[in-house]
């Protein structure tokens, strides 16, 4: 009897551990639980499909965001790098170009907007917050003039049809955006957990200073991750174009902010050095649910946002509140 | 006896299951100065914490004039007359020396406007108390850290503290701001203050206090009157072991000219040349502010040199950064550990690793953590680092052992030259011993050491030669046979003004 409730003791201490080390995904099933009991729709393979692909270009913004944020940095920027970004892929491909190049090309542009953020951040001495909202304001811009305000069509090119594919098609039954998503998430595991980079993005994050002195070049870090970041906000912009067949000037617009969300659901600290790629996914897959969640319990839009403000903002404060402990 | 103001009594305080103190009684006399010693780690600040109110006691009663009180928050701690000081002092450099003194409790009108006329009166009557003569209005920052302490310590009065704790208070002043204090603290005994007085510097204990309570690995070890102690007793009763030799140094024939610094000039240093040889260590001395932690910054890359050369085994290096120096085969373990010695977030491993990852990296730089984690435990064990394993979090470790993963993190970049800036401060007698054995080790490996330190006796104890500076300049070169604590004292303060060495400083 004795042996038995220590045993039941023990079990119920291990669950605690559980929930304090991974609060990101006791939110998550939380989250889950609450909505299958709300709405029989929700466990459904078909809405599940759904979440996963909303949520891929938050995934891949935020995964490239998770690196900016662990140096204790930020990119304001990717928003706007996936409209200009998405824009010129529209150009191109409906111009009749090969599907290849047009990738690689924008993925390229969207390397050197980072590029620029990284120059201006580690060279130019700019607070990344301020770099990062003038190249966004510059960009969004640019954009605007670029395509004069209206969608570019991405249709009528040779290769129209395979481009949609990114965006729109299946593969195994799955959306291929979701593969893209999955692939940026282990490559950046990757990058975090076993490159030399990756130990040094950790590093700079959780005290510059010692990492420069530890004769670690933290410049070139800083322009590793703001180039990450702006390839990943590319990608994005590629994914979102073709899926819906245009560039709109103003997509993309406030995606910095969710991606920023995802990130910190995600328990990545904001003054860096502490944070992880799987908490951010755990994150995007929050946010994911419940803009899902939203829709099918058509909250109208505009509670929307008032609800996913409350969401986050108590999803943060458990936290906060965790590790003040 | 005297009254005891403060009494705690079978102190216990675990942190998530650990237990940092142990049944600990410690008393304040009224009156009195109370030495409070023990190594890194002992529970001195822990015990301090639990006084003002930072953290709470697991068990035990804190009893103050023989009424049992318990501290809830600092507030508490500081409405029952007591202050601390603290090592790193609490002052906002940008605000005047009055605001810092009233912080949060300034007087106001009515309206909330803030009186400044009887703020910078009322400061001025607290500064010359001290004897310290400052106009309130200047900025703090502007004030050198002696006098700054003093302005600590007005705030503290000020705030009618009945009970002063000063943690290591003279760690970062001149020998004649360590005067000043003292006899300030004199004076505070005299008017009826009683002193909890937290130092590494025994001397110091010997020259001040009356009484000495000694914590070792979270227990008390004896509260005892200073007249029934010396040195040795004391270090005894620190580290449980009889320190036989302070300074175990090697004697050991130098080899050639390793390292050729000419003329080396930048915003520091002027005109700085020396030779350092192989298998020597060159001491570095000077008072604050003299120029030698820019001298070492400016070898390693961190600052700009304006003219001169860095001549390493007849070559002339280009060094523009960390990497230039670390990559010629010159590390800097630094004086400041926390702002820039190591990460205290990251663990053991990932902190020795940190400045030669390039080693442990395949082609695509992957990291082999199984190569780390061989030379994490190689350190580990060689250097005796106290860990729980390698994936302990710096943050976690003592002074002294956060000291040796730093050591550690240099050794791992294969240095030929290592300059240790202040290899011991903020380290305790036991850590330090061993720090001074691993220091002769590397010297016996054939390493060239330039030894920064503002302890003669370190200097004295360890070094081959001995290089004396004063802003920024050379003041002289000497070898250790002739060198003294006065010799070095006078080059320290600028040959030309050594008479009245006294008024300079």
């Amino acid at each position: 009897m004795c042996a038995k409730m220590q045993k039941i003791s023990f079990d119920a201490n291990s669950v605690k551990r559980v929930v304090k080390q991974q609060r990101p995904l006791v939110v998550l099933i939380i989250l889950s639980v609450v909505m299958s009991v709300l709405n029989n729709r929700f466990w459904t393979v078909d809405n599940i499909l759904t979440v996963l692909r909303q949520s891929s270009i938050n995934g891949v913004i935020a995964a490239g965001m998770t690196f900016a944020i662990l140096i204790g940095g930020i990119d304001l920027s990717v928003g706007s790098v996936l409209a200009i970004c998405g824009a010129i892929a529209a150009t191109l491909i409906s111009s009749g170009m090969h599907v290849v190049p047009v990738i690689l090309i924008t993925l390229l542009l969207g390397l050197m907007v980072g590029l620029v953020n990284g120059l201006l951040i580690s060279k130019g001495r700019l607070q990344p917050f301020i770099a990062t909202l003038g190249t966004m304001s510059l960009l969004r811009g640019f954009t605007l003039v670029y395509t004069n305000g209206k969608p570019i069509s991405s249709r009528g090119g040779v290769w129209s049809e395979a481009f949609s594919q990114i965006g729109t098609g299946y593969f195994l039954k799955l959306p291929v955006p979701v593969y893209i998503m999955l692939f940026v998430f282990l490559v950046a595991y990757y990058v975090l957990r076993h490159l030399r980079i990756g130990r040094y993005i950790y590093a700079l994050g959780s005290n510059e200073e010692a990492t420069m002195y530890s004769a670690i070049k933290t410049d070139r870090v800083k322009i590793f991750v703001y180039c990450a970041s702006g390839i990943l906000a590319a990608l994005a912009g590629i994914i979102l174009t073709s899926r819906l067949g245009s560039a709109q000037p103003t997509a993309g617009a406030g995606y910095e902010m969710d991606a920023i969300a995802a990130v910190v659901l995600g328990g990545t600290s904001m003054a860096g050095g502490i944070g992880t790629i799987s908490g951010t996914a755990i994150g995007v897959l929050i946010i994911g649910i419940l803009n899902n969640a939203l829709n099918l319990l058509q909250v109208p839009s505009y509670y929307q946002d008032v609800a996913k403000g409350a969401v986050i903002l108590i999803a943060v404060l458990l936290d906060r509140k965790q590790k003040s402990r | 006896m005297p009254e005891k103001i403060i009494s705690m009594k079978n102190i216990c305080k675990d942190f998530s299951g650990v237990q940092v103190l142990k049944n600990v009684d410690f008393n304040i006399y009224d009156g009195k100065i109370m030495a409070l010693l023990g190594e890194n780690g002992a529970g001195k600040s822990t015990l301090m914490k639990i006084l003002t109110g930072v953290y709470t006691k697991t068990s035990g009663e804190i009893y103050l004039n023989g009424k049992e009180v318990n501290f809830r928050s600092t507030k508490d701690s500081q409405d029952s007359g007591i202050a601390i000081i603290h090592q790193e002092l609490n002052l906002i450099r940008h605000l005047s020396i009055g605001e810092n003194i009233f912080l949060g409790r300034e007087p106001v009108t009515r309206t909330g406007r803030i009186k400044w006329k009887q703020l910078y009166e009322e400061s001025k009557v607290w500064l010359e108390k001290l004897g310290l003569d400052e106009d309130p209005r200047e900025l703090v920052g502007n004030i050198s850290v002696g006098k700054q302490q003093l302005v600590e310590i007005a705030k503290a009065l000020s705030l009618n503290a009945k009970v002063i704790i000063m943690d290591e208070p003279t760690g970062a002043l001149t020998v004649s701001e360590t005067e000043r204090l003292f006899s300030v603290i004199r004076e505070l005994k005299a008017q009826g203050h009683s002193i909890v007085y937290i130092s590494h510097r025994l001397k110091e204990i010997f020259e001040i206090c009356d009484d000495v309570t000694v914590l070792r690995d979270g227990e008390l070890i004896g509260e005892k009157s200073i007249d029934e102690l010396d040195e040795d007793k004391i270090i005894e009763m620190m580290v449980g072991r009889k320190l036989n030799e302070q300074y175990p140094r090697i004697v050991s024939q130098p080899g050639d000219v390793l390292l050729e610094v000419k003329d080396l000039t930048n915003r520091y240093v002027q005109n700085v040349s020396f030779k350092l040889r192989q298998g020597e260590i060159l001491g570095v001395a000077g008072l604050m502010g003299a120029g030698r932690t820019e001298l070492a910054r400016t070898i390693y890359g961190i600052y700009k040199k304006d003219s001169g050369e860095i001549v390493l085994e007849n070559r002339s290096l280009r060094i523009h950064h960390p990497t230039d120096a670390l990559k010629n085969g010159i590390a800097y373990v630094s004086e400041d550990r926390k702002a820039n010695g190591i990460h205290l977030g990251l663990s053991v491993r990932e902190n020795i690793t940190m400045a030669s990852l390039g080693s442990y990296c395949g082609k695509i730089g992957n990291i082999s953590k199984s190569e780390e984690e061989k030379s994490a435990n190689h350190y580990i064990k060689s250097m005796h680092i106290k860990v729980s394993g390698t994936r302990q979090l710096l943050k976690h470790l003592s002074g002294g052992n956060q000291q040796k993963v730093s050591l550690a993190k240099n050794l791992d970049a294969k240095p030929k030259v290592l300059i240790l800036d202040e290899p011991t401060r903020g380290v305790d007698v036991g850590a330090k011993k061993e720090i001074y054995e691993l220091i002769n080790q590397f010297k016996q490996q054939g390493m060239s050491i330039i030894m920064i330190s503002s302890e003669i006796p370190e200097i004295l104890g360890m070094s081959d030669r001995i290089m004396v500076m004063h802003e920024g300049r050379v003041t002289g070169i000497i070898d250790r046979e002739t060198a003294t604590q006065e010799k070095i004292m006078s080059l320290a303060v600028g040959k030309d003004v050594c008479q009245n060495a006294e008024n300079i400083i």
